[in-house]
């Protein structure tokens, strides 16, 4: 730690002594996912700092960002690309989209957490770290009895049914981050049943990431999994809402990037090294953006309360996140979420709820039949159709990619035939698993 | 005799060749661009139709399916039972302020995105100022906006309108005459409405009706909303956004509801076939409107006001979330500011002016275009004329996102010009997006206005020695009017809060609609106030427009009536 800080000092000052700002100007166009209190901010600041650039902010949802930039690549009309998601500049990268880019600003770590701050090849940097916790709405809390949430765990406890609100991994990528972090840190199968058991009292999924903050915001449901600045966000609006991160997460850094053929190469890299500087760093800390910098210096300026990765390290350091491993099976992942959890919403609600009613009618009981019903009732909700090793492999995991780049290539299977065997199994499942749970409640 | 046809109809065939020419450039093709893949083996890039039978073998999209059907059948009816009386009653009697109420009946379809949903839940979530107040006073909750009967609930609220212009506007055109007949052979209240007045509005109910069935069907934002996934077009969105573009499935479901609308709009049109409409005296030519006894008065005010605090308690919310300071697990803000208001005219007001421009012009366009489809389809004997109205409805059922990705992907490389950009990122495409989208509504009311019209008078002006071009100008268009107004203020209402292909047409910040600066609020905490200002603000100017135009066509249709010689049931 101490070491990254003598760096980061040193880096910082041969920073400011030794690059005098170049002169750029012209219009400097950035496709961003960022809401008007972070793109308003940073483009005032930025403008102020280089009069001659005119910043031009063109908001689009991550996945349309992606989808943007690829359709007008033959002709481009955008300088950069910002947004959260590493997987998103992973897939511009992918598309040849992106031009690499060495910056000069000294001082920022190589990791925070356990995860690279900089895609190593070069293409994208992250200017800001962000993790996944749980925020509650106080007075729904207070309203409704209910403890308060701090761990995945406590999310699982009957008293919180239907009170729970997520993002789906397929929609978000930071949920999807999380997804992963757990099933990586507790095991495929432990992973996997944790989740059932949460999802099993979410009130909803919600098909837009920035969907849970809202609806704890305004009391729809209780808690929500969400990525830290929502909940820092909307505690610094005003809300009565908390947030926490739970000893397993994983901190993902918050990414730019300048797009290959960019009409103004210069302004972007200056932006580049603004947001990196000091300067921009701590324009992090503003309350109504409150993101985790990556220079560790900044942290000195942070108010009190604020998590301080480079600090504490119990934030995002309990799992050893695998890339690799993640990346390899990242469709298969969402798919299987959204068949198990997503589109089965309520058969999965309504199996959990028996299981839950027939384990606190055993309790202090000692009915071995109901018991082993009960168990089996579980077992089968918990039950994933394929096994880890399968997720991970080749062949398979290619039937989720759908990358036919050329026509003359071929892949094997369709996604829609998987996952409609999958359906069919799952839905069994849970509708069994209720029959069996209140089998075991009559026998109570 | 063959070539004397062909000679009558060569002005209408060029123009129904132009307005095929323009479907196919800004909705066949682009579309086309997208949704091949559905009919693309996913894994060797052939022609097959395998995608469909993945479609049908799966539970989940069959439930989609049925859950879509359902919730479409359903909304309809919910929809009548709040529009029927609402139409009839402005329409038909000496009713004070039915100009305001059939203004006020118009807003609900201008629900701008995610604010509305927000103040929607706010009002009648599961925590919700209405339930909050009913748990503490009564002791229970009820759940309006969970599962597919909340998705019922919230779409019958939102689309309603398009019944109620639709029906408005052709009880206007009945010929009073009918009804007087009918009053004088001793028939009244029900039983007229039922066996003479609603009969021969029957086109104009239809439509609406249609429109409300095709939309829900289609509708993505309401089951989003509220979470649903399990119904045809989340599914078809989710698996677009999500899975990525060159997923089958996605487009799969895409042309199953283009191909479902069209059904539906070809089940609505058999069950008018073989009955005439027409009716030579145009409305307000015949009877007054009657005059209400004092109770009955009472009794329909009370039915109106419940209908219109039902249907515009999203607004009322909207509204409340605009002035309020925070709104969290409470029947009411915290406390109440202007600031929002000044945030949004200090920083977005090129929005506003922006969408009046779009949205404007998309609705002109669109009541020509349907005008004009209008006249091809019912009024010539072209081939083919009756694909005109199917090619313009199908863009009822493709998702925005898809024809905004097809526009990008084929408009990118054509450059305009002059000012020397690619057309995509012209404002002008973002118009011709919110013309392609909105058509449908536009040409339903234009249909139903002309199925009204005899054309006996037509043939009359003819003989009488005017042109084509002046018998329509002259005697078609004005005839059809109110049916041309009521698609000019769906059009430009619903236009004016398109978001879908919006967001992936806009280029520069400077060029973007109101619904993309809600959007943009909408994205943060520290956003939602602002975001329902500008929601108020976007309702406000649609429904100032409307009532506007209402008061204008009243005065026009008062200053054609003919003074009545012998004025029945004068008011005491």
């Amino acid at each position: 730690m101490n070491r990254f800080i003598k760096h980061g000092l040193a880096g910082v000052a041969l920073a400011m002594a030794s690059s005098p700002l170049l002169a750029v100007d012209g219009t400097l166009t950035i496709v961003t996912s960022y809401p008007p209190d972070t793109t308003n901010t940073f483009k005032a600041a930025f403008e102020k700092k280089h009069p001659g650039v005119k910043v031009e902010m063109l908001k689009k949802k991550t996945t349309a960002g992606i989808k943007y930039l690829q359709e007008i690549s033959d002709n481009n009309s955008a300088d950069m690309f910002w947004a959260s998601a590493p997987d998103a500049f992973e897939v511009l990268k992918g598309d040849d989209l992106l031009v690499k880019y060495d910056v000069k600003v000294k001082g920022i770590p190589e990791k925070v957490g356990s995860f690279p701050i900089n895609d190593p090849q070069g293409y994208y940097k992250g200017f800001a770290a962000s993790g996944y916790g749980i925020m509650w709405n106080t007075r729904y809390l207070k309203a409704k009895k209910l403890p308060i949430a701090k761990n995945w765990a406590d999310l699982k406890d009957p008293v919180w049914h239907g009170h729970v609100g997520m993002s789906a991994p397929s929609r978000s990528g930071t949920t999807h981050l999380t997804v992963e972090t757990v099933i990586q840190g507790m095991g495929w199968e432990a992973g996997w049943a944790e989740w059932k058991a949460i999802a099993g009292n979410f009130k909803t999924v919600t098909e837009r990431s920035f969907g849970v903050p809202d609806g704890v915001n305004s009391g729809q449901f209780g808690a929500g999994i969400v990525i830290d600045f929502f909940g820092l966000s909307s505690q610094a609006s005003g809300f009565p809402v908390e947030f926490a991160y739970p000893e397993v997460t994983t901190l993902v850094p918050a990414n730019i990037a300048i797009v290959k053929n960019a009409p103004n190469q210069p302004a972007a890299e200056a932006f580049i090294e603004y947001i990196l500087s000091s300067e921009g760093q701590e324009l992090l800390l503003d309350p109504k953006i409150r993101r985790l910098p990556v220079n560790p210096e900044t942290y000195a300026k942070a108010p009190a309360d604020f998590p301080n990765p480079f600090k504490d390290k119990s934030i995002g350091a309990a799992v050893k996140f695998d890339l690799g491993l993640s990346k390899g099976r990242y469709n298969v992942v969402n798919s299987l979420f959204d068949v198990m959890i997503t589109y089965r919403l309520d058969d999965l609600r309504d199996a959990t709820k028996a299981v839950q009613d027939a384990e606190a009618a055993a309790m202090g009981k000692s009915n071995n039949e109901a018991n082993a019903l009960i168990e089996q009732a579980r077992a089968l909700i918990n039950q994933v159709p394929i096994t880890e090793a399968r997720a991970s492999e080749e062949d398979f995991a290619g039937i989720f990619k759908k990358k036919r780049k050329k026509s003359t290539d071929t892949v094997t299977g369709r996604q829609a035939e998987v996952e409609q065997e999958w359906d069919k199994q799952v839905k069994a499942n849970y509708a069994k698993a209720e029959e069996l749970a209140e089998q075991a409640q009559s026998l109570l | 005799m063959k070539l004397n046809i062909a000679v009558v109809e060569r002005g209408p065939m060029a123009i129904g060749l132009l307005i095929a020419l323009f479907l196919l450039l800004f909705l066949g093709i682009p579309v086309a661009k997208v949704i091949f893949v559905a009919f693309q083996d996913p894994n060797t890039g052939q022609a097959t139709i395998i995608n469909f039978v993945d479609f049908f073998r799966n539970s989940l999209f069959r439930e989609s399916f049925v859950n879509s059907f359902y919730v479409s059948a359903m909304s309809v009816v919910l929809a009548s039972i709040l529009a029927i009386p609402l139409a009839y009653f402005t329409t038909r009697f000496n009713f004070g302020g039915a100009a305001l109420i059939q203004t006020l009946g118009i807003i609900p379809l201008i629900m701008p995105p995610f604010v509305g949903a927000v103040a929607m839940q706010l009002l009648f979530g599961a925590n919700g100022s209405v339930n909050l107040l009913l748990d503490e006073h009564l002791g229970f909750t009820i759940p309006f906006m969970e599962g597919l009967n909340g998705v019922i609930f919230v779409e019958s609220l939102h689309y309603f309108p398009f019944i109620l212009i639709n029906l408005s506007a052709a009880l206007n055109n009945v010929d009073r005459a009918m009804e007087e007949s009918a009053q004088n052979l001793g028939s009244s209240g029900l039983r007229l409405f039922r066996r003479i007045v609603f009969p021969l509005a029957l086109p104009g109910y239809v439509a609406g009706a249609a429109l409300v069935f095709i939309k829900v069907f289609d509708d993505l934002g309401t089951p989003l909303l509220l979470n649903v996934n399990n119904m045809l077009a989340p599914q078809a969105y989710l698996r677009i956004t999500s899975i990525g573009i060159s997923d089958p499935m996605g487009y799969v479901i895409s042309v199953i509801l283009v191909a479902f609308s069209l059904l539906a709009l070809w089940v609505s049109l058999l069950s008018m076939r073989g009955k005439d409409y027409a009716t030579v005296q145009k409305g307000g030519g015949g009877l007054m409107r009657r005059d209400l006894k004092r109770w009955e008065k009472l009794g329909c005010y009370a039915v109106v006001i419940f209908i219109l605090l039902l249907v515009l308690s999203p607004h009322i919310g909207l509204l409340l979330l605009s002035f309020g300071t925070i709104w969290s697990f409470a029947v009411l803000p915290d406390a109440f500011t202007l600031e929002h208001y000044y945030t949004v005219i200090s920083t977005s007001s090129q929005y506003i002016s922006n969408t009046l421009l779009y949205a404007g012009l998309a609705a002109l366009f669109d009541v020509i275009l349907a005008t004009a489809i209008g006249y091809v389809v019912w009024r010539t004997k072209l081939v083919g004329r009756k694909w005109l109205d199917y090619g313009a409805t199908a863009a009822l059922a493709v998702p925005g996102v898809v024809l905004g990705i097809g526009y990008l992907r084929t408009f990118h490389s054509v450059e305009v010009p002059i000012i020397e950009e690619p057309l995509a990122s012209w404002w002008v495409i973002i118009v011709v997006a919110m013309t392609i989208r909105r058509l449908p509504y536009a040409l339903r009311a234009c249909i139903a206005a002309i199925q009204q019209v005899s054309v006996m008078l037509e043939e009359a002006a003819e003989n009488l020695g005017a042109t084509k071009g002046r018998t329509v100008w002259r005697i078609l268009v004005p005839l059809m009017s109110g049916g041309i107004l009521a698609g000019f203020v769906t059009s430009f209402a619903t236009a004016s809060v398109e978001l879908s292909a919006t967001i992936m047409l806009v280029a520069r910040e400077t060029d973007a609609p109101l619904a993309y600066g809600i959007y943009e609020f909408m994205q943060s905490a520290s956003g939602r106030g602002p975001g329902a200002a500008l929601g108020v603000i976007a309702v406000l100017f649609v429904g100032i427009g409307t009532y506007v135009s209402h008061v204008i066509i009243e005065r026009t249709k008062r200053s054609r009536e003919p003074k009545p010689i012998v004025s029945e049931g004068v008011p005491a």
